[in-house]
């Protein structure tokens, strides 16, 4: 294996965390996409613009600034309502027994762990682009399609996971790579909330050994390898997706 | 939650939304300057000029923003000839790093727009052209360039939120933008949730009106 000034190990383990970091936050943001799709489709007007302001909003703040607000501000959010909840809890029972202890009933501080603030931040931002590449790809399904599942007599359920979803996600492809290609450089951002993701190691090594460009470069290049094999695996599962299609 | 702190400190946000609004404007412009050359480049025949193009393109768009903007900012320094020379000036200072950083990322992407465009240039107006007898670089500057224009004006305006929005990142390396002038607010009273909520909302405003000029733009050409 390379040497890297004696942190390749460390390193190889920051580059596995980016990738699962990436990889959960992808699973997320699939699953609300596919669910804001639908809401933005429905007929209900509150789901409508519930997923309408959701998606707006994401598409408006940078992803840096969102997740400086869900971990910090959801920290303080968190541990302020938990104290609160813990105060009326405790003045509830001291009414009933006088001689009652304060006992902290919920926990007393909790730490968000920025593995999972990451995860849940990225997965929330890309669940707002999904949505978008979603909506058009169920629209782009055909109509008969949809007409002839309902006239077999498939219930909502069937029809969607029998028809509309295998035809949806052959159009959505494309856009779910692109997607799929910026949410793994975002994953970079983790670092600044205190990940040890690779880009945080690199950090730390190049203070220590006085090669912040060596460092960096090797970061950028196991990005540009995720890049790589991503795109190859994307172009293979097009063809793949378009031969049933002609 | 005291949304009167942001209220007090309001002008240390107008001054990081005007750093924010230089900091894109800039970078959009040096970007745009390098996007065109070397998009039309980027299919020239000849692999001396057109392997470079592919390995600019390739690096800056398969890596992430917050990469390149530390492997200026901090790993220049690592080479002791330009720490010795003029250059250490301009690299010391974070706006440069930031500006030279961004610049180079939009201007990949925006390469790649103009490829897009030029590649799908309609070939009955290039035969036009040649016809009406006009130079390569005539068909160039007066055909193939406005057009794109036109068909380029959605993704770029794409490129621009995606700009403004990777600027967050400057607050970083110790620029007060809009991210910079918020954390040093979270700093100084600890009420991140005010924070960052309010340059979200900025960050919000500048990304609509950029939206709503460039709609009113391209409805411009639709007549």
């Amino acid at each position: 294996m390379f040497s890297l000034y004696g942190y390749q190990d460390i390193f190889l383990e920051g580059a596995w965390l980016t990738l699962q970091v990436a990889l959960l936050s992808l699973v997320l943001a699939v699953f609300l996409g596919l669910i804001a799709a639908l809401a933005k489709l429905s007929h209900s007007i509150i789901l409508t613009s519930i997923a309408t302001l959701y998606t707006t909003i994401i598409r408006g703040i940078p992803d840096l600034i969102l997740m400086l607000i869900i971990f910090f501000g959801g920290q303080v959010l968190i541990n302020d309502t938990s104290y609160n909840l813990n105060e009326w809890f405790n003045e509830v029972v001291t009414g009933y027994y006088p001689d009652h202890e304060w006992t902290a009933y919920l926990p007393d501080y909790i730490d968000i762990s920025p593995y999972i603030a990451g995860i849940v931040t990225i997965g929330f931002i890309f669940g707002a682009y999904m949505a978008e590449t979603f909506r058009g790809a169920i629209l782009s399904v055909d109509k008969g399609q949809l007409e002839a599942a309902t006239a077999y007599g498939m219930n909502k359920y069937k029809r969607f996971s029998r028809v509309m979803f295998p035809q949806m996600m052959r159009h959505a492809l494309p856009g779910l790579g692109n997607n799929w290609l910026v949410l793994l450089k975002t994953t970079a951002l983790v670092s600044i909330i205190g990940l040890q993701d690779m880009v945080k190691i690199a950090g730390d090594a190049s203070g220590s050994t006085q090669k912040p460009f060596t460092f960096y470069l090797v970061v950028a290049l196991i990005f540009l390898f995720y890049t790589a094999v991503s795109t190859t695996v994307l172009k293979w599962a097009e063809r793949k997706y378009s031969i049933q299609t002609r | 939650m005291d949304f009167s702190i942001i209220v007090n400190e309001y002008e240390f946000y107008l001054q990081g939304l005007w750093t924010t609004t230089w900091l894109v404007a800039l970078s959009l412009l040096i970007g745009l300057l390098i996007a065109i050359p070397a998009g039309v480049l980027r299919s020239h025949q000849n692999w001396l000029i057109k392997g470079p193009i592919w390995a600019y393109m390739y690096f800056f768009r398969g890596s992430p923003l917050l990469v390149q903007l530390f492997l200026i900012y901090y790993g220049v320094a690592q080479f002791d000839a330009i720490r010795e020379s003029w250059m250490w000036y301009y690299f010391q200072e974070a706006w440069f790093c930031a500006l030279l950083a961004f610049s180079l990322n939009t201007g990949a992407y925006t390469a790649e727009i103009v490829r897009g465009v030029i590649g799908t240039m309609p070939l009955g107006e290039l035969e036009a052209a040649k016809a009406y007898g006009m130079s390569r670089w005539q068909t160039l500057k007066r055909i193939t360039l406005p057009n794109s224009l036109r068909r380029a004006l959605p993704a770029y305006s794409n490129e621009i939120i995606f700009m403004i929005h990777g600027s967050a990142i400057a607050g970083v390396v110790t620029i007060v933008d809009i991210t910079g002038a918020a954390r040093v607010v979270n700093a100084r009273y600890y009420a991140p949730f005010e924070a960052y909520l309010a340059a979200g909302l900025l960050y919000m405003c500048l990304t609509f009106s950029v939206i709503y000029l460039f709609k009113l733009w391209e409805k411009s050409y639709q007549h």
